[in-house]
């Protein structure tokens, strides 16, 4: 299967992430559509990694995959620590920093 | 096998992000993973998959999921506070996406419409990643693991630490003991007393 078609995929994936982050108002769903644009990036990485030949992309990859799991929990600790002072879990509604 | 797993990526994220309930975002994101990791074997990153396999779709799924079932899987509000909200947003993705495939099928790559170069057996197998991580790449690697460290004490940091503050009671109420203190030099205690 030709290059193209992945990178065409990784960008339709995502477009889907960044939709689902602009349509969704709930933390946890926004944390997983960071994820698709992680992984769409990742998928990105690797393909473009086999178009050249040489396996460094895949380290990219293996790094940004690290960075995601560092990124989810912290961001499930917020979203813990927001639950458990009763606060709503919606974007549009916590609009200050102030606990 | 490419349409195939390709069909189940897209699904998985369709999936995401029109599933209401948040467990079955999750469930529909694992999906995304597998048929990714699926993507990754045909583009021969063995390594990559696997580590996608157990890192992701075992490891910080199972995350999500204690998460959504501590929070509670409570749908949100139908309504949207932006008007136009929900066609706007897909429009910009849909627009999001052809620049996206014009940047990338203008660009004068002219591989991009191969396969790839043939490459040897080992080709992204665990011995020649662990060998770049670990001669070429020795830095990024520890500083990625210094980050996993500083995130996991960060996590516990913001999610462990409310127990005592939250749970002191409103000045007063009957009191526990070290509610007569002011608010010391302790934990957070400027932002209980803020509340």
């Amino acid at each position: 299967m030709n290059i193209e078609w992945y990178i065409v995929l990784s960008s339709l994936l995502f477009a889907t992430g960044a939709m689902g982050i602009l349509i969704r108002r709930s933390p946890v769903i926004i944390l997983l559509c960071l994820e698709l644009m992680l992984n769409a990036g990742n998928l990105a990485l690797v393909a473009f990694s086999r178009m050249v030949g040489n396996q460094e992309g895949q380290v990219f990859a293996i790094v940004v995959m690290v960075v995601a799991a560092c990124e989810v929990v912290i961001g499930l600790g917020l979203i813990v620590a927001i639950f458990r002072r009763k606060l709503p879990l919606d974007v549009d509604q916590l609009r200050e920093l102030r606990g | 096998m490419f349409f195939l797993a390709a069909l189940g990526a897209l699904g998985g994220a369709v999936g995401v992000v029109a599933m209401r309930n948040p467990f079955y975002g999750v469930l529909a994101l694992i999906v995304h993973l597998f048929s990714l990791a699926v993507l990754f074997l045909l583009l021969s990153a063995a390594f990559v998959a696997a580590a996608q396999v157990v890192v992701y779709a075992g490891a910080v799924m199972v995350l999500y999921v204690f998460v959504v079932a501590y929070v509670g899987g409570d749908t949100e509000s139908a309504w949207e506070p932006i008007p136009g909200q929900r066609f706007l947003a897909p429009l910009i993705g849909a627009a999001l996406f052809i620049e996206l495939s014009v940047a990338v099928l203008g660009s004068s790559l002219l591989a991009l419409g191969t396969e790839g170069p043939d490459v040897a057996p080992g080709f992204g197998d665990p011995a020649a990643i662990g060998k770049l991580l670990l001669e070429d790449f020795l830095l990024p690697f520890e500083a990625s693991s210094i980050l996993l460290l500083l995130a996991a004490v960060g996590a516990v940091v913001l999610a462990g630490r409310r127990e005592r503050v939250d749970d002191a009671p409103v000045p007063g109420s009957a009191g526990t003991p070290g509610e007569s203190r002011p608010a010391g030099p302790g934990t957070g205690a400027p932002q209980g007393a803020a509340r």
